[in-house]
């Protein structure tokens, strides 16, 4: 066998800026809306192993058992290797689907297995729905805030994305309704309506059961589609579970999306999209276009995981711990978050949103954090338009109850520092404020009208 | 030769450091050289002794390694570096001194006056900003004294704004200025030894021209190389340019960006470790001379090691 010659560069060499210039003629126009920012240089340096970081949306995979994972891992290897390692049917294994009925019947609904497409992560799913529905110009609506991770993708597919305002009840159906009418007015027609009606990210909010029925009533009269993406739905820590609008809607104008990320791993990229027949059809298309088929290893590390029957007691683990952290955070946010400060307290999910006074940006709030070793994701990443300025995002699933507390600590500090320089310079020096109520600082979303 | 490339660092740049570094690592390599990265933390003293390198190229932006900070250590080390020496990275990195420089050497440089935190908090500084706001007009520029891209940069248009605009600077760092606005074309002159580089003119495509983010953003400002200036204006600007570089005591390279209105040439600020990643300016420039990315590279470990021959 011929020797492999040793590769003479560690990396290939960067183009230089003439090069880059060349290239700059072949570039697609849609690269031009992919934008690099500040911020993202920001966060760059929440990776060091000093800063507490509340900015990521991670799951906390710690507690998953190693033996069981090394004993399922080893059942795959001695029983199914060939399999395993091979290429797989592109809307994925059959078993698999079958552990998505289980996950999403723990919700109420009954999908056909026939409009289940399996795709690598989440995220994949929202990409294919983009690339099956959207031209360039379309309009595409979602809630404001909107989940940080879907703008570039949209933005790649050149969406001309639309915000509808959240209060504490979810995406303003009503503000969603005038919107819907203005656009018909101008003989424009959005491809869909992207939601995350439960446990909302960035928001924490889950959506109403009266504005998810309206929101179904609309696509179903005016023939709209609503993609639900509903990663969180499991992970309830306290009021009445909701219906999915999937379940109410009957999946003929809801495209579902759904994960084993947030309830057993995000490592093994495995998510999901159920959709209409036609529209799963041009999906699949899509999905052979992109990577053939969702990995089969990690297809049969589900498979065999589920078999253990144990999967929902993991949730039900993960669930006590993450209801914990909420609880410890809340705690934290009423002790050292200053009085002008509001917050949502969502009901399950990972994330927190809080909202600080207008004249506080948090992009360079988070600036003045990072000297103090925290960081977070400031609310300008979950707008298209710039705003957002003001709030954060916080995420309490993945660090634990002690690291919550100093975390939000260190940023209650930055920002009393903030806040009493404000006074001093605008002469409305102001006392701390007082703590009387209870809560004083629950339901943080001025409706829109108030904003 | 053995160079140690220092990169990464805490500062708030560390991304653009890093593809900095990273851009050096493989020109260094294709230049035949015995390349050690180094992503600086508390061990660097300890690798710099361990490994004694011939030379160290500091590939580092913002506080920490473009404030001298880093510079003092391999001045103490006795290990020549790349770029300004420590004194010149400390008069370049705080604007506030920087422009006490500039002006001190006769030059034309915006209309200012610096705060720190304490004359707001302690002595009633706020109760002067009527004043300062009467004669630096409006809009002003409110800026923190060291950081580097646009971080903490903010545009007041009125009285009402200022006070915010405070705040985002204070994020960044105790000291702020604020700037009269001078309306112009915005213009980067990078410096390589003592030879001026083709000027770069940065033109913003769209949006506001008092957002600085979309200053920095891809694809929202075009930069020119050389830009298009008359001889006249060319020579004014490159002298304005090249007498700022020794104002501050400059050595190796600089980047000294300005403002070309109709008063003739305005000074901003030097950068004394402008980046070097393919978007960056200094490697432009230095395309636009002729210069390969390679030969930038070989030029400015030259001028580290051989100082006298700049």
């Amino acid at each position: 066998m011929a020797e492999v010659p040793e590769p003479t560069h560690r990396r290939r060499s960067h183009a230089g800026t003439r090069d880059l210039e060349r290239y700059a003629g072949l570039f697609a126009e849609r690269t031009g809306v992919m934008r690099s920012s500040a911020m993202r240089d920001l966060m760059a340096i929440t990776a060091r192993p000093e800063v507490i970081s509340l900015a990521g949306g991670l799951p906390d995979t710690s507690t998953f058992p190693p033996q069981s994972f090394a004993a399922q891992m080893t059942r795959i290897a001695q029983e199914s290797a060939a399999k395993a390692l091979q290429y797989g049917p592109t809307e994925g294994f059959e078993e698999t689907k079958d552990c998505i009925l289980e996950v999403m019947g723990a919700e109420g609904m009954l999908p056909d297995p026939d409009d289940i497409i399996v795709t690598t992560g989440g995220q994949q799913a929202i990409d294919l729905v983009c690339k099956t529905l959207i031209d360039p110009g379309d309009v595409v609506i979602c809630e404001a805030p909107t989940y940080p991770g879907a703008i570039p993708t949209l933005c790649s597919y050149q969406a001309d994305v639309v915000q509808v305002e959240c209060d504490e009840d979810g995406m303003q159906v009503e503000v969603l309704e005038q919107l819907l009418a203005d656009l018909r007015s101008e003989g424009r027609r959005p491809k869909f309506i992207y939601s995350v009606p439960s446990f909302q990210n960035p928001a924490g909010v889950t959506m109403s059961l009266q504005r998810r029925h309206r929101l179904v009533e609309l696509a179903r009269s005016q023939e709209l589609l609503v993609v639900e993406d509903n990663p969180y739905g499991l992970l309830r820590y306290g009021g009445e579970p909701m219906p999915p609008l999937y379940q109410l809607d009957g999946g003929d104008f809801v495209i579902y999306l759904g994960t084993f990320s947030k309830i057993l791993s995000p490592g093994i990229r495995l998510g999901w999209a159920v959709a209409p027949p036609p529209v799963m059809e041009k999906i699949v298309l899509g999905k052979q276009a992109a990577d053939l088929c969702t990995s089969t290893l990690t297809q049969y590390f589900v498979r065999e995981y589920f078999a253990e029957r144990r999967w929902q007691h993991y949730v039900n683990d993960l669930v006590e711990i993450y209801r914990g952290r909420r609880d410890t955070m809340v705690e934290a946010l009423r002790t050292y978050f200053p009085a002008e400060a509001t917050w949502t307290e969502p009901e399950g999910g990972l994330f927190i949103w809080a909202t600080l006074p207008d004249y506080i940006d948090t992009s360079d709030l988070l600036a003045k954090a990072l000297r103090a070793d925290v960081a977070f994701v400031p609310g300008q990443a979950a707008y298209v338009d710039g705003r957002g300025s003001h709030s954060m995002r916080l995420n309490f699933s993945g660090v634990d109850e002690d690291e919550i507390r100093e975390g939000v600590r260190r940023i209650g500090k930055v920002i009393a520092e903030q806040v009493e320089l404000y006074g001093t310079l605008t002469g409305e020096h102001r006392e701390p404020a007082p703590v009387e109520e209870p809560q004083p600082n629950v339901v943080p979303f001025r409706k829109a009208e108030e904003a | 030769m053995k160079v140690a490339v220092l990169k990464g660092g805490r500062s708030l740049e560390r991304g653009v450091s890093l593809r900095s570094g990273a851009r050096v690592e493989d020109a260094l390599e294709r230049l035949g050289h015995q390349v050690l990265p180094i992503d600086v933390g508390p061990d660097l003293v300890k690798r710099l002794a361990a490994e004694r390198p011939d030379v160290a190229f500091v590939a580092m932006h913002g506080v920490g390694g473009e404030d001298g900070t880093v510079q003092e250590l391999l001045e103490i080390l006795g290990i020549p570096f790349t770029g300004p020496g420590a004194a010149a990275c400390a008069r370049c990195m705080d604007k506030v001194q920087a422009k006490d420089a500039i002006d001190e050497a006769g030059l034309e440089t915006p209309h200012w006056f610096a705060f720190n935190q304490t004359a707001f908090r302690e002595f009633g500084a706020a109760d002067a900003l009527g004043r300062l706001e009467e004669t630096l007009g409006f809009p002003l520029v409110v800026k923190p004294s060291r950081g580097g891209s646009s971080l903490g940069v903010r545009f007041a248009r009125s009285a009402a704004e200022v006070p915010q605009a405070l705040i985002s600077a204070f994020s960044y760092d105790d000291r702020v200025l604020l700037e009269r606005f001078v309306d112009g074309r915005e213009l980067a002159v990078s410096v390589l030894g003592d030879e001026p580089l083709p000027v770069v003119e940065a033109i913003l495509l769209e949006g506001d021209r008092y957002d600085f983010e979309a200053r920095y953003e891809i694809g929202r400002t075009r930069f020119v190389c050389p830009a298009e200036l008359s001889a006249e204006e060319e020579r004014a600007v490159t002298e304005a340019a090249l007498a700022t570089y020794r104002a501050l005591g400059c050595t190796g390279f600089a980047r000294i960006d300005l403002i070309l209105g109709d008063e003739g040439p305005s000074l901003l600020e030097a950068n004394a470790i402008p980046g070097l990643t393919d978007t960056s300016l200094l490697p432009q420039a230095a395309e636009a001379a002729g210069l390969s990315f390679e030969q930038l590279v070989e030029r400015i470990l030259d001028l580290a090691l051989k100082p006298a021959a700049a």
